[in-house]
């Protein structure tokens, strides 16, 4: 059961800078991670080919640095990475990004199941996985649990915010899977050092996945951000209770009376 | 689109999510407020139900905002799965051409949004907190915070249409029902089969709502960072229990791994709009805030007086929270020595 986990790799801090003409984030230069719920996609895919066998692919859309995550997923023990980068890319919004990498993905061609992470921890939309599902044209099931494959078939158990739900699907199919599915391995040095030495990591650009200008980048992007700005939240002004803290205590405890809370 | 073929988009709908025949409650308070902003331009707010036996609901939407209510009543869509809904929505779409397309950021929403997104080829903003209308360009403006320290991103889909936005639960006022309202129902016959969907739902099990959720609570002691460790949420949960409230967290202790994500409050946890808030080691970072601003009382407990949350706290004590926190406890044990 071959396999492709898309990954991500996001701003360490979240104190970073963004380019007040385009909204973006600027990330050149700021060392990246590998998105950590990403992790956990590259881990069920392991997981699976522990019992399915198959091959497991990285595919990353960013900059040229992304090839660290690309790397580091290597180290846990896929098979290979894939890198798009092209400055065509750049200022993807979620739409963009599923077209380019779904153009990846019909190039690979070879694959049973795609594996996303529910959200990146920067962009936070969770909408990569299930927009690059439509754009496949691909049966999706979000927010994975558990997975299991039986053949042909794929069943998940879906985290819903009050319960969960049991989906089965035919492969081949998209899954975004739950910080809480499993806990990522964390691999040796010796396979970080192998991963770094000897396993390629493939760079393709816009012409080697053959896509329309007009669809990459910011161009292609239908939502902008026009404005991003320091947001100070004010409500009126506080009123500080002074005093050594049993006095402080008492003083609110009476205010909370007062006004009906206790 | 060119400009002409954005103009024959018009109108706001809202997507209704709804749970054994229940709307679920984001989708009232996105009639509400759809209803303001369809009024700033001068459009019916159309509700979109989908469902099996979902007859009982409309009025209620009515009541709430919608002027008209469509209805795609079938038992294949008895259980949300993803295409049957998609499908029923993007063919009604394609056919009325809404401007703007509102839904929920549940579960449900965030799996159903970017589907029909990514068919229409148009934008949807996830997880807005903020929403409004830019009058001069007839767009509407949706905001959340920004990756970052206090950065709100106003985002716009200028060039496609509907504009898509997910919102979440908890951030918008539930309006009052306006039992005077009238509109009118719209039912759609559905043409799908159940051969050419390719999930199947094999089980849902939903916890029983308890009316205790974090989102309902009337009170709520958010703990953050300035706890410490486990302990101070110990601590916390002492004096949560003696005002009867419920424990909250900002995101850092949910990620340092103090307490369940089941209990975060922000852009990224459960909004909240309890009648008291106190805040016991919380910066007040937008993220956070984003969650809980519309909170009656704000009270905040931090040990730096130029902490963010005294920015729009009510009342505040600038303290070590292990000194305070044990000194209210104890408050309130000499009032009310039973407890
Ligand atoms: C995409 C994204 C989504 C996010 N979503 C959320 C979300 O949903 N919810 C959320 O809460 N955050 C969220 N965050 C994180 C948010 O930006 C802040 O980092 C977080 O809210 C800060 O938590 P805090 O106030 O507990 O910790 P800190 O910012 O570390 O603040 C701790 C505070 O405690 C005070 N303090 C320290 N010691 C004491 C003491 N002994 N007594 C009293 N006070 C003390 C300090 O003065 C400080 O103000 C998100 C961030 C990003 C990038
Ligand atoms: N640039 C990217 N390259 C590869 N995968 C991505 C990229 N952006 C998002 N994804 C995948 O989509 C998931 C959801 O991301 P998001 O929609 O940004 O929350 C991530 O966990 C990744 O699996």
């Amino acid at each position: 059961m071959d396999m492709v986990v898309c990954i991500k790799q996001v701003p360490e801090t979240t104190d970073i800078g963004w380019d007040p003409q385009t909204g973006s984030l600027i990330r050149e230069g700021v060392p990246g991670i590998l998105n950590p719920n990403d992790k956990n996609a590259l881990e069920a895919a392991l997981d699976l080919r522990e019992k399915h066998g198959g091959l497991i692919t990285a595919l990353s859309m960013g900059p040229p640095q992304a090839e660290e995550a690309l790397r580091e997923a290597l180290s846990m023990g896929i098979d290979r990475g894939i890198l798009l980068s092209d400055s065509l890319f750049a200022g993807a919004d979620t739409l963009s990004t599923s077209y380019t990498l779904g153009l990846a993905l019909e190039k690979i061609a070879r694959f049973d199941l795609i594996l996303c992470g529910k959200e990146s921890s920067d962009g936070m939309t969770a909408q990569v996985g299930p927009q690059l599902a439509e754009l496949l044209n691909l049966p999706q099931l979000t927010c994975a649990i558990e997975i299991t494959v039986n053949r042909s078939a794929v069943k998940i158990k879906q985290k819903l915010e009050d319960g969960f739900r049991i989906l089965e699907t035919c492969l081949p199919a998209l899954i975004t899977v739950e910080r809480e599915i499993n806990r990522p391995r964390i691999p040796a040095m010796d396979s970080i050092i192998e991963a770094y030495r000897d396993k390629k990591v493939q760079v393709w650009a816009g012409a080697d996945i053959g896509c329309h200008t007009e669809h990459l980048g910011l161009k292609g992007s239908p939502t902008r951000s026009r404005k991003v700005y320091r947001k100070k939240v004010k409500r009126g002004e506080v009123t500080i209770l002074e005093g050594e803290p049993d006095e402080a205590a008492k003083e609110l405890i009476q205010i909370l009376k007062q006004k009906g809370l206790l | 689109m060119s400009p002409d073929e954005l103009k024959e988009y018009k109108g706001l709908w809202v997507f209704i999510e709804q749970r054994n025949g229940n709307p679920v409650r984001v989708s009232l308070e996105l009639l509400g407020k759809g209803r303001t902003l369809a009024d700033q331009l001068d459009v019916d707010v159309t509700a979109i139900l989908v469902g099996e036996g979902v007859s009982g609901i409309p009025e209620e939407l009515i009541y709430y905002g919608a002027d008209r209510v469509i209805i795609a009543d079938d038992p294949i869509a008895r259980d949300y799965r993803t295409e049957v809904y998609a499908d029923i929505i993007v063919e009604q779409v394609l056919r009325e051409k809404p401007e703007i397309l509102l839904i929920g950021a549940t579960c449900i929403g965030r799996d159903l949004a970017p589907r029909i997104s990514a068919r229409l080829e148009t934008g949807c903003t996830a997880d807005c907190t903020e929403l409004h209308i830019d009058k001069e360009m007839r767009l509407i403006v949706a905001a959340k915070p920004f990756f970052g320290r206090n950065l709100m991103a106003d985002f716009i889909c200028p060039f496609r249409r509907p504009q898509m936005a997910t919102v979440r639960p908890g951030v918008m006022e539930l309006k009052a029902q306006d039992r005077k309202r009238k509109g009118k129902l719209i039912c759609v016959d559905l043409n799908l089969k159940e051969e050419d969907i390719r999930v199947t739902v094999l089980e849902t099990v939903r916890s029983a709502p308890d009316g205790t959720s974090l989102e309902e609570a009337d009170k709520v002691v958010v703990g953050g960072m300035g706890l410490g460790d486990v302990k101070g949420f110990e601590m916390l949960k002492e004096l949560a229990d003696l005002l009867r409230a419920k424990v909250g967290a900002t995101s850092l202790p949910v990620d340092a791994g103090w307490i369940s994500k089941d209990y975060q409050v922000g852009q990224t946890g459960k909004a909240i709009r309890p009648r008291l808030y106190i805040g016991c080691g919380v910066s007040g970072a937008i993220q956070h805030s984003a969650g809980m601003i519309h909170s009656e009382l704000i009270v905040a407990i931090n040990i730096n007086p130029k902490a963010d949350i005294f920015n729009f706290a009510d009342y505040g004590i600038i303290g070590d929270v292990n000194e305070i926190v044990p000194a209210l406890i104890k408050e309130l044990h000499e009032m009310n020595p039973k407890i």
